[in-house]
């Protein structure tokens, strides 16, 4: 009998349900529409993390449902905030220059008005020309398209010729750490483009919006987040749960069997690659118009593997847990380090947080791998009441790599 | 006889009283004064413009004191007397200066202080002076001063000097110095010499020499001018080639914008000094009859100014063909400063001889560099190679570990101030401590996920960013200075290209210690055969009474420790901050990854080529290190197509596949 997608995942409605009340409740105790209890700024900081579990969901997928552990999904990431930041920077500064070209005696023409724009955008990398990558930057709906395009199209060809060769496990890790670091250190330099180190920056002006204040805008953005990750999830729960998710888990758990069934392997590991890359990129768009200003540090690989380390104690493989972990993990992370937390003393010495946070995290990581690798998710287990079986201490799976079958049984 | 007294008396007298008389007014009568009073106006006077006639006469006097007078000149101890104009050595005394003649060192009475003024030659005469008396230091018994003297002569050259080396040549005793007199003779021909053989002689002596100096003396010698001349150039000029307007070389605007400059045209109208223009005669909205909303277009704008031109009030647009016939009438060339073109021939073949030979050695530098580089990554990569390799385990902490050398090494230098016995101390502490920690990491957290390698990478990653802040709390963030010790400052200087710094050799050194130490590790003890076993099949080897768990914490703590020497040599040419590792895990990766997991000369030649890539990248744009970063990894991973197990694959079952 075939069930309904609902009934097969009962999580997504409670998910959406979940995400609807906190977006509603937020909404209502903001300032910028409600009673003010919620400063902007942390609306702000609330905004960005949905789009931070929108992007865990997407490493979710590639790495805890396909396998793939992929150390750039926060390239895709950047890449999408750059090409939404390319429109609103351009399209802010053009108001500017435009607005103080109005005063001269004589109206300018389109080349000085451009010009004028370059100078603007370009004068802290001591150039006055807009870069080729620039040509669509007057155009929301085309720079819209490359939020998508871009990030799709790197992981398209990247991962065709990672997957081509047959390039796995640590390897591709390592690859794709690479490419990463490619990125960040081609977007470093001055002649990018993309304004070196300085990145863009005044991305949280909206045009078009002036009159409106930034709580007002910042609930705007709140709502577009939990949205997107509302459809993100829903998405994702589909991926995974029909025949093409029984397929992507098989080629987690073993990859030569499911070649030797017939299937085309590399394909459906492109698949879920690009998807994941478009998902990341999109969440980036939502992610740095929030954040205000994006530079080449946000693509280092060390934010790829954090992101990693929030889906792990997350707990991988499902997608609630990938949301509960970078929701957890990414707020625990700017409560701590925004030396707010009082700290602790020892006696004969005090822990100030602000120092000792990476500490806890790195070894608290240590931890969740070694004697929790289900993650915070797996508490979800105990309260159903489901256990892995006992395997009486038998190897856990059939090959080494492979993962393990407690872990596969969804 | 009494008259003859008397006479002789007398003349005793005379004799005394002409020698007192001699003395009384002795100064002025010697050369050396009559000469100083010559020039008296231009040396009291002390402009740097007037100067030189009256150095060059004391230079060529040939007086004997001409090398006293000039040295006290310039160390400002030579004074002029006003009222007679006669120049003394002076020291002060009591109520004024104690006075002596330069000529003979006599003593020549005293003076107050209003009576005699201090010659005070400010530093373009210095700089003169030092000119003038190189001449006297080149025949100077000390050889000492004849080198600082040939020095000076190399730093700034004049005429002058050119007659100075020639006549001291033959009498240098030290063969060096003759050698470099000679060597600085032939570079001063190049430059002075008024005979045109004689320079081209010189020149072309040098083809092919590579020194900085040589190169310094011919460029001049073919560094052009542009110039532009009505019609043809003038006769008499070195042309070094003809330019045609519109070329890439000479663009047209270059062109026109050199006719205006050289007053040979009137000026452009661009397009700011037409806004300019337009802006300034706005009258009642409306410029050379065009509405000023209208102005918005380069059209517009060209018909508005036609109308104010039409009118009068501006300078007639210059039209295309107009710029066209202005600069087909003239000549536009690059001219060189020397006249003579032989010479100007001979300098450009020599230059072009030199740039084949300065070439080659830049190659050899680079390959230098590219080797020390590459040394530095197999040293940073072959723990690495250890742990990734023969137990196919990820340690994202092995950066850390490295970096943790580093500050032992620090740390140790606290203790010891000798920089030789520190460096010494810390090697073999690096070693341990780190072994300490890597046995410790194994025991602790990497044996339980044997299975799982993915999860190791995430494991000790977390171990790495814990290490790293821990780093960052005892030490601070800022860097901390690991100093090497005397012997290794400098660098080896094969010439005036290639030259290698001691720390780079040593570090070359090490690596080379290194893998022979791995090698025989491997080859040729217990430890290696049981690790060899241990990876090639680990059930049949604990069959055989090898103890893999034992095995595996030797491997994994030899490859921790032998990245805490790394850290160590990194430490010494690099500062020690807590993201010293950081910056190499990537690069350390790549190079096991190309080189092929689980052999070492695969590892050596991944370092080879990633080392060697990456100079050879930098090379074609010095500039930009970080493009030639982007483009190295984007090449590894092409090259990760090609060769996915790397340049040295293991093959059969120890693949793993």
């Amino acid at each position: 009998m075939r069930q309904s997608f609902v009934a097969k995942n009962p999580s997504v409605l409670v998910f959406l349900a979940c995400l609807g009340l906190f977006t509603l409740g937020v909404s209502v105790l903001s300032e910028g529409m409600g009673i003010g209890l919620i400063s902007t700024s942390f609306v702000k900081t609330l905004g960005k993390t949905l789009c931070l579990c929108l992007v865990a969901i997407a490493m979710d997928l590639v790495w805890g449902y396909a396998g793939i552990l992929s150390l750039g999904h926060f390239a895709f990431f950047g890449l999408g905030g750059y090409m939404i930041g390319m429109w609103l920077m351009y399209a802010r500064t053009e108001g500017i220059v435009a607005a103080s070209l109005s005063n001269a005696e004589i109206p300018p023409t389109p080349d000085e008005l451009r010009s004028a724009i370059a100078n603007q955008i370009f004068g802290v990398v001591g150039s006055s020309d807009f870069p080729a990558i620039w040509v669509f930057a007057h155009s929301l709906p085309l720079q819209l398209a490359l939020v998508v395009l871009v990030p799709g199209l790197l992981a398209l060809v990247f991962g065709w010729l990672a997957f081509r060769s047959r390039v796995t496990g640590v390897y591709l890790s390592i690859l794709t750490q690479a490419m990463t670091l490619a990125l960040a250190l081609y977007l470093f330099q001055n002649d990018s483009g993309l304004r070196g180190n300085n990145g863009l920056s005044g991305l949280q002006n909206i045009p078009g919006a002036e009159g409106v204040p930034q709580s007002v805008i910042s609930v705007w953005f709140l709502w577009a987040s939990a949205a997107a990750l509302g459809l993100g999830y829903v998405i994702a729960a589909f991926v995974v749960s029909g025949k093409f998710g029984s397929v992507i888990r098989g080629i987690r758990d073993d990859e030569a069997r499911v070649r030797f069934l017939g299937y085309s392997v590399e394909g459906y590991k492109l698949f879920v690659f690009t998807l994941t890359a478009v998902i990341a990129g999109i969440a980036g768009a939502l992610y740095y118009p929030q954040a205000g200003i994006i530079n080449p540090k946000e693509i280092a690989p060390i934010a790829s593997i954090y992101l990693a380390v929030w889906v792990a104690i997350g707990g991988r493989g499902r997608l609630y847990g990938a949301v509960i972990g970078a929701a957890l993990v990414s707020l625990l992370s700017t409560w701590f380090t925004g030396g707010r937390v009082p700290d602790l003393p020892l006696g004969f010495y005090t822990v100030s947080w602000v120092d000792w946070w990476q500490v806890l995290l790195g070894l608290s990581f240590v931890l969740v791998t070694l004697f929790a690798p289900k993650g915070i998710g797996g508490l979800f287990d105990l309260v159903a009441g489901r256990r892995a079986p006992d395997r009486h201490g038998a190897d856990l799976g059939p090959d080494p790599g492979a993962l393990r079958e407690k872990e596969a049984e969804r | 006889m009494r008259i003859l007294l008397a006479a002789l008396t007398f003349l005793c007298l005379v004799a005394t009283a002409g020698a007192q008389d001699i003395a009384a007014d002795g100064p002025a009568a010697t050369p050396l004064q009559s000469l100083l009073k010559e020039h008296r106006a231009a040396i009291e006077q002390g402009a740097r413009r007037g100067i030189g006639p009256a150095i060059e006469a004391l230079r060529d006097s040939g007086l004997p004191e001409a090398r006293l007078i000039l040295e006290k000149w310039q160390a400002r101890e030579l004074w002029l007397r006003k009222a007679d104009g006669l120049f003394f050595l002076a020291e002060s005394a009591e109520g004024g200066y104690r006075l002596t003649d330069p000529a003979t060192g006599e003593a020549a009475g005293s003076a107050t202080r209003d009576e005699v003024i201090q010659i005070r030659p400010n530093s373009g005469i210095r700089a003169v002076l030092a000119g003038a008396l190189v001449q006297f230091q080149l025949t100077d018994p000390n050889p000492a001063v004849r080198a600082a003297a040939l020095d000076a002569i190399a730093r700034r050259s004049e005429a002058g000097h050119l007659d100075a080396l020639r006549a001291v040549l033959e009498d240098e005793p030290d063969p060096r110095l003759k050698a470099r007199k000679a060597r600085l003779e032939r570079l001063l021909t190049i430059s002075f010499d008024p005979d045109p053989d004689a320079r081209i002689a010189a020149i072309e002596g040098f083809a092919g020499d590579i020194g900085v100096d040589v190169r310094a003396a011919l460029n001049p010698l073919v560094a052009t001018t542009r110039a532009v001349a009505p019609g043809e150039p003038p006769a008499g000029e070195n042309i070094a080639r003809r330019l045609s307007p519109g070329s890439e070389a000479l663009p047209r605007e270059a062109a026109y914008a050199m006719l205006v400059e050289a007053g040979l045209a009137p000026p452009r109208i661009g397009r700011a000094e037409i806004r300019a223009a337009l802006a300034a005669h706005v009258e009642g909205g409306r410029v050379g009859g065009v509405p000023v909303a209208e102005l918005n277009s380069d059209a517009a704008r060209e018909r508005a100014y036609a109308g104010l031109a039409a009118a009068g009030l501006v300078p007639a647009h210059l039209t295309e063909a107009g710029i066209d016939a202005a600069l087909a009438a003239h000549a536009f060339y690059d001219r060189y400063a020397e006249a003579d073109p032989r010479v100007t021939e001979a300098a450009a073949d020599a230059l072009a001889a030199i740039a084949l030979m300065v070439g080659v050695n830049q190659m050899a530098d680079l390959a230098l560099d590219a080797l020390s580089l590459a040394s530095i990554y197999f040293l940073a990569a072959i723990g690495l190679a250890i742990t990734f390799g023969v137990m196919r385990v990820i340690n994202m902490a092995h950066g850390e570990f490295i970096m943790m050398g580093a500050y032992t090494g620090y740390v140790v230098q606290q203790f010891i101030p000798d920089y030789t016995i520190s460096i010494l101390v810390a090697l073999p502490l690096a070693f341990a401590i780190t072994f300490g920690a890597g046995v410790a990491m194994e025991r602790l957290v990497i044996r339980w996920l044997y299975n799982r390698p993915l999860e190791t990478l995430l494991a000790t990653f977390g171990i790495s960013i814990a290490l790293q802040q821990l780093a960052k709390n005892i030490f601070g963030t800022q860097a901390r200075p690991l100093t090497s010790p005397a012997w290794l400052d400098g660098s080896l200087v094969i010439n005036d290209v290639v030259s290698i710094s001691y720390i780079r050799i040593a570090i070359f050194v090490l690596a080379l210690m290194f893998l022979g130490l791995f090698l025989f590790i491997m080859r040729r003890t217990r430890l290696g055969l049981e690790v060899r076993a241990v990876t090639q099949n680990p059930r049949m080897a604990a069959s055989m009474g090898i103890n893999p768990d034992r095995i595996n914490m030797l491997t994994f703590g030899l490859g921790s420790g032998i990245a805490g020497v790394a850290g160590v040599a990194i430490g010494l040419y690099a500062k020690v901050t807590s993201e010293l590792g950081q910056d190499y895990i990537v690069q350390s990766f790549m190079t096991v990854v190309v080189g092929g997991v689980g052999n070492i000369w695969g590892t050596l030649l991944g370092a080879t080529l990633i080392g060697f890539l990456q100079k050879g990248i930098e090379w074609f744009n010095p500039s930009n290190t970080l493009a030639a970063q982007t483009y190295m990894i984007l090449f590894i991973i092409l090259f990760i197509q090609f060769r996915p197990r790397g340049i040295i694959a293991l093959k059969g079952r120890a693949a793993g596949d």
